[in-house]
């Protein structure tokens, strides 16, 4: 399988906390890779890092075998009309109608008619489901609804991979389950290349091709979901199986109880 | 006494790294400024929202100082028999002074913070990061269409203002206290200078302007991601915003009139 990511031995830090450190992994192209961790890993940090919002302090983010650091602001931007990402909150455009907000891309970065411009946000809307929503506001829309209009932004310019960031947080079941129908069908139909970044180990499971699990930096799973599954690293034994206990202590570090109580 | 100054130390070395932020952020935005040109209709949106949506609170202000303005000048000239110069009196202070910073001082409270507010929703709800992903460039797209509308808003304004509080002054003047209309006119356009006067307040006024701009959307850029950090913001771009206009008010005045 052809990589269409690669970071190799990355090395990021906020002020004096490691965040990543020495990370290497490979994504590749047209299928659905899942980035797995508990909150505080920098999972997002990790898609800003592919996308170039941020720079790593050593290593290298290779994207179509370009490094995403080195290029300059215009080749930066060139490159980014080929990413979609899909951020948690759906970050649409306040001032703009659902419409507006998926034409924007294409108003931007494009010179199409308006009446082609119309064809295809209702193509992009039609995909999620939401065509008949297009006059409505952000601010009238449910959570669900405006990832998935976020959704039919991302792809508006048709790329060739969507990264996306947390997309289940905060999701009823049923939405949580139109997302990921979508996720797959996107990826299936396009033959998009997906990173999904997130803690729900069920539903990302189900549809994964292949699984990194992060922790403290690292990798410390990776692979299918079967191998992920039969994992018998207890870090990742205890973040699949959701225990309270384990590696990652259920107490915040502090003197024994009975020395507080004074016993 | 050692942590009294350690303490104010640090505060002053934050301040001078918040200043050279704020600088390179100016610093930044020139490049963009031509861009709005490019986009009219993004520019026209900013000018409605900064400016058209400001005039109310102008109009009244301005009517009310002028009206103020007539009536204790007429109370003062009064005793020496000069009340014809109210006129000019009004007309002078309004152009060199309370139209430039009054001004200001209201388009702070009424559109910067606004604009402070927006950008730091923005930030926060990842906007400002979308579009970068969107390979659009906020700096073009939403800080120079907003700077470019304040500083030419602003001195429209100022001078609407000036205009509200003559006609203020000339109706207390004339129409309550029975100054003569003409000499109320033809004193006013005898004694106040196209230069030292009009032009003077203009430059004021884009001075302010540009203040007031550069501290609504740098503090918008700044304010954390969290609601209590977009309310301190706000807050400090009203403080920031109104000081500054005042201070610069007295430094430009030390340079025009003396």
């Amino acid at each position: 399988m052809q990589p269409h990511i690669e970071i190799e031995h990355l090395t990021f830090r906020r002020g004096e906390r490691i965040i990543f450190d020495d990370l290497s992994l490979i994504i590749p192209r047209g299928q659905v890779t899942a980035v797995m961790g508990p909150s505080g890993t920098g999972k997002t940090t990790l898609l800003k890092l592919i996308a170039g919002q941020l720079r790593p302090e050593s290593g290298r983010v290779l994207v179509d075998g370009e490094d995403v650091h080195r290029l300059s602001r215009r080749a930066l931007f060139e490159l980014r009309r080929r990413m979609g990402m899909l951020f948690q909150s759906g970050a649409l455009l306040t001032d703009l109608n659902v419409f507006d907000n998926v034409a924007f891309p294409l108003r931007e970065h494009t010179r199409l008619s308006e009446a082609a411009i119309e064809r295809i946000v209702l193509m992009k809307l039609q995909a999620v489901g939401l065509r008949g929503a297009r006059h409505l506001m952000p601010s009238e829309l449910s959570g669900g609804m405006a990832r998935r209009v976020a959704l039919a932004r991302a792809i508006a310019l048709d790329p060739a991979m969507v990264l996306y960031d947390e997309p289940f947080v905060g999701q009823d079941p049923i939405t949580m389950g139109v997302l990921l129908k979508l996720i797959e069908k996107l990826n299936h139909s396009l033959g998009l290349t997906s990173v999904v970044v997130s803690h729900d180990v069920e539903e990302v499971l189900s549809i994964a091709h292949q699984v990194y699990v992060l922790s403290e930096g690292r990798v410390v799973a990776q692979g299918n979901v079967e191998a992920v599954r039969n994992s018998d690293d207890p870090y990742v034994r205890q973040f699949l199986g959701g225990l309270p206990d384990g590696p990652v202590p259920f107490h915040y570090p502090a003197p024994p109880f009975r020395e507080e109580l004074g016993l | 006494m050692i942590r009294m100054l350690r303490a104010i130390g640090r505060w002053g070395l934050s301040r001078l790294r918040a200043a050279g932020r704020a600088g390179l952020f100016l610093f930044g935005l020139l490049p963009a400024l031509a861009y709005p040109f490019w986009r009219i209709r993004l520019l026209l949106k900013q000018v409605y929202n900064t400016g058209t949506l400001s005039l109310p609170i102008i109009l009244t202000a301005g009517l009310f100082v002028g009206m103020v303005l007539g009536l204790q000048g007429y109370n003062v000239l009064v005793d020496y028999n000069s009340e014809e110069a109210v006129g000019t009196m009004t007309a002078l202070s309004l152009l060199r002074e309370l139209g430039p910073v009054v001004t200001a001082l209201l388009f702070v409270g009424r559109a910067g913070s606004a604009l402070t507010a927006e950008i730091g929703l923005m930030r926060s709800t990842e906007q400002l990061s979308a579009l970068e992903m969107m390979a659009v460039d906020p700096v073009r797209f939403i800080f120079a269409p907003r700077f470019v509308a304040v500083v030419l808003v602003v001195p429209l304004l100022a001078l609407i203002f000036t205009a509200l509080g003559i006609l203020g002054g000339y109706l207390v003047a004339v129409g309550w206290l029975g100054v003569d209309d003409g000499a109320f006119w033809s004193q006013m356009t005898a004694h106040v200078d196209w230069q030292d006067d009009v032009v003077n307040g203009v430059i004021k006024s884009v001075v302010f302007a540009v203040w007031v701009a550069v501290v609504a959307l740098f503090q918008g850029e700044e304010a954390p991601p969290t609601s209590e950090g977009v309310s301190y913001a706000t807050t400090r771009t009203v403080v920031q915003g109104s000081l500054g206009v005042l201070a610069l008010d007295f430094v430009l005045t030390a340079l025009m009139f003396n």
